[in-house]
């Protein structure tokens, strides 16, 4: 640029760059701070060297769709050493696998898989483990159908919070249909029984829970239960076989009827006869191999602790 | 470009070198200063033996949620007090700045603080603000960067000590330096000691007043809390100018006599009090937004008239409504709001603190589901009781209800609560009881617990409600 005489600005006295226009138009010469001027620098080279190390620009030619950077982070991911290009998603994943609270949590983990439920049952602080722990792994696996507490849904899910178990509440019980899950089945009557049985039969299971009944009904209906294969499963008192998944029938609890939802004894018979004569087909997957031991054990621990038994 | 930036640097960004001056207002930033260096550079070094925690007597623990203040421990539930106390120094600073004006910029800002530490260090190397002025001026030789690389040494080990006594509170301070310098400790502790080390050293060493003048909002709105019966660093400008304004002691105007017979004030110009100012005015101009009060000016004045065998008090702390002739009024609705404002504060704090409850606890009930019903028909509520020690002895509590006759407290295989000193526990707790036939369908009842072992004998009483079909 060529050299410009400087031109003071008469009413200011500031200086001004020395270019002027139409005789008199002049321009001030502010000049940016320094410190500015190097701060916005520094950024300039901060940001180069962040497109280096670090994925920065989409593009979408890129085998990944954006520059990758050459900054690397490397975790562990199922037993196996994992090394990716920097990014948030996996300083995450490292960073939940190696903190001091997540050694403090697998360490607590171990030491409840190893205890008995009885002595978990006695230790506050196993217990407080298992119900934090457990929780989420219910969540995760079990509430999609058992709802977040347990309580299922009458008709389709039993409750688990409760206090009456179809395949029985043992420990044992308890992993064994976790582990393998259940298949829960009661023939359809409708092409077995007459109507008239149907509804008679409905009012003796009715009676049974102590719910009031047409007392005709009742006498007629217990002789159906205990001769037309009724008993065979839910035996003749009818209190239910934890081996067959067969459901107690004296207690109060109604898991595929909706009793507690009726309000007239029409209703409650027509509840009970749609499950007499329509059956039961349920199942519940297994998780053998879809849980580690570990989970397995801590959840059942939790179904435990959970429920009323 | 350059003229520009030349004339700014002769206005705005020039050192100032501050004069060194002795005096009681001198003496009480002193004794302030020494004070408030012991207690943050020793206090993570003090033992302190407890059953539970760290054996330091102040440690915030960020890990457990728990804050070691000598006797004290502040648990998370107790966060509040930090609100009440930032109250309590938002109404103080209030209160102060009513009635004398800008003392805690003046005495207890830490800005002040560090910035009159690293002043010493300066003048304690390179000499007085004549010689510091002359060294600025000179050639860079060996002397000066002797001179100016060993203050600015001393000054980074000042900053560097600052910002590592921070970082020393938030863990067990004897073992947290060991494993500071032998590269031990997590990013966090690196990055905390060195940011602030720097910020220390920026601040202190290079922005100083530039702080107060252009980055700390309190400068500007201490306006709104002085008015004129504040007792700010003034300027006498009656006695000072006289009718005819200040003179030097020249010939015939040595004595106070002559100088009132020729109209001229008692302000000889000597101009120490301009020296000595740490933000660079000239006090006698009135009050400034620069000024932070630090009452250095009054002690060089002060100095100055006690040489001349004059009364003190040309520049003094004066209200405005003095300076006029008037009365100052020290209790005005200002001071008295600020006043109760700043008791009310204290007295809750000082409640809250010594009727912190030892055991507390709450009682939530799990409502997914709200209620189950069992296989006899009894309807069964679960709750999760949360209970927290706060005493340093073992407690332990047997559990019962209140006000839910014929109810059954099933806690499976768990007796009681069995809490070690400081400990917390959250419990699940099932209370069964036959379905609810009246018209109302949940009945708030009490958990009480019954210590049967610790300091507290009283039993504790957890509200909660029971809900039915």
């Amino acid at each position: 640029m060529a050299e410009h005489e400087v031109i003071k600005d008469p009413i200011t006295g500031a200086e001004t760059t020395g270019h002027v226009w139409d005789d008199t138009l002049m321009e001030f010469n502010n000049p940016l701070p320094l410190w500015w001027v190097w701060a916005f620098y520094g950024t300039v080279i901060f940001s180069i060297v962040y497109w280096i190390l670090f994925p920065a620009w989409p593009i979408g030619f890129l085998e990944k769709g954006y520059t990758t950077g050459i900054k690397t982070i490397s975790y562990e991911k199922n037993g196996e050493e994992v090394t990716r290009h920097w990014n948030t998603r996996s300083l995450l994943w490292a960073d939940m696998h190696r903190g001091p609270e997540e050694a403090k949590r697998q360490e607590m983990l171990k030491v409840v898989a190893e205890t008995p439920f009885d002595d978990i049952a006695k230790d506050p602080q196993k217990a407080q483990f298992v119900q934090a722990y457990g929780k989420n792994t219910f969540a995760d696996n079990c509430a999609g159908c058992h709802q977040a507490g347990g309580q299922g849904v009458i008709g389709h899910y039993p409750n688990i919070a409760d206090d009456a178990w179809l395949w029985g509440s043992d420990v044992a019980q308890i992993e064994a249909t976790i582990r393998g899950g259940r298949n829960g089945m009661m023939p359809a009557h409708k092409d077995i029984l007459t109507p008239e049985e149907i509804g008679n039969v409905s009012n003796y299971v009715l009676s049974l829970s102590g719910e009031t009944a047409n007392a005709e009904a009742v006498t007629a209906g217990k002789l159906v239960f205990d001769t037309k294969g009724c008993a065979g499963c839910h035996t003749p008192a009818g209190t239910g076989m934890a081996a067959l998944g067969a459901a107690n029938l004296t207690d109060k609890i109604w898991t595929q009827a909706n009793v507690p939802g009726a309000d007239t004894l029409e209703d409650k018979v027509a509840a009970v006869s749609g499950v007499i004569s329509g059956g039961i087909q349920r199942q519940m997957p297994a998780f053998d191999g879809r849980l580690s031991e570990n989970e397995i054990k801590v959840l059942v621990s939790y179904v435990k602790l959970m429920s009323a038994q | 470009m350059s003229g520009c930036q030349k004339k700014s640097a002769n206005t705005t960004t020039a050192v100032i070198h501050p004069r060194s001056v002795k005096g009681r207002f001198r003496n009480m930033k002193t004794m302030i200063m020494v004070l408030a260096y012991a207690a943050f550079f020793i206090f993570p070094w003090i033992p302190f033996a407890r059953n539970v925690g760290p054996d330091q007597a102040v440690s915030f623990d960020l890990v457990t949620r728990k804050f070691y203040i000598f006797h004290v421990v502040i648990h998370a539930q107790d966060i509040f007090w930090l609100a009440a106390l930032l109250f309590l120094a938002a109404v103080v600073l209030f209160f102060a700045t009513a009635l004398a004006g800008r003392v805690f910029c003046g005495y207890f800002c830490f800005q002040t603080l560090w910035t009159d530490a690293f002043r010493w260090i300066e003048q304690k190397i390179q000499g007085d603000r004549v010689a510091r002025i002359r060294l600025d001026r000179d050639k860079w030789n060996a002397n000066k960067i002797f001179r100016k690389g060993s203050t600015h040494a001393l000054w980074l080990l000042l900053a560097f000590w600052t910002g590592l006594s921070f970082v020393l509170y938030w863990g067990y301070a004897p073992e947290l330096i060991q494993r500071f310098f032998t590269l031990d400790l997590p990013s966090a502790a690196y990055i905390t000691t060195f940011v602030l080390m720097a910020t220390t050293y920026l601040a202190a060493g290079i922005m100083r007043e530039n702080v107060c003048m252009h980055i700390c909002p309190y400068a500007r709105f201490q306006s709104v809390m002085i008015d004129h019966n504040s007792k700010i660093v003034s300027y006498d400008p009656k006695r000072g100018e006289g009718t005819a304004g200040r003179a030097l002691p020249k010939k015939g105007l040595k004595t106070q006599e002559e100088r009132s017979a020729k109209g001229v004030g008692d302000c000889v110009d000597c101009g120490f009090c301009v020296q000595v100012c740490p933000t660079g005015i000239d006090i006698r101009d009135g009050l400034q937004l620069q000024c932070i009060q630090c009452g250095l000016c009054i002690d060089a004045c002060d100095n100055i008239m006690d040489k001349r065998g004059w009364d003190r008090g040309l520049v003094r702390y004066a209200s405005e409504n003095e300076l006029d002739g008037k009365k100052t009024k020290f209790f005005t609705l200002r001071t008295l709001g600020y006043g109760l404002a700043t008791l009310g504060a204290i007295g809750f704090l000082l409640g809250s603190i010594s009727m912190k409850k030892p055991i507390e606890g709450t009682a939530r009930q799990i409502r997914s589901p709200l209620y189950i019903m069992l296989s006899d028909g009894q309807i069964q509520n679960r709750y999760e009781v949360k209970v927290q020690n706060k005493t340093q002895k073992l407690a332990v509590f047997d559990v019962t209800i209140d006000g839910l006759n014929n109810a059954t407290v099933d806690m499976g295989q768990i007796k009681n609560f069995t809490l070690k000193p400081d400990e917390s526990q959250k419990l699940l707790i099932k209370v069964l009881h036959e379905r609810l036939t009246g018209e109302y369908k949940d009945i708030p009842f009490r958990f009480v617990l019954t210590p049967t072992k610790g300091e507290v004998t009283e039993p504790v009483y957890l509200p909660s409600q029971f809900i039915s079909p």
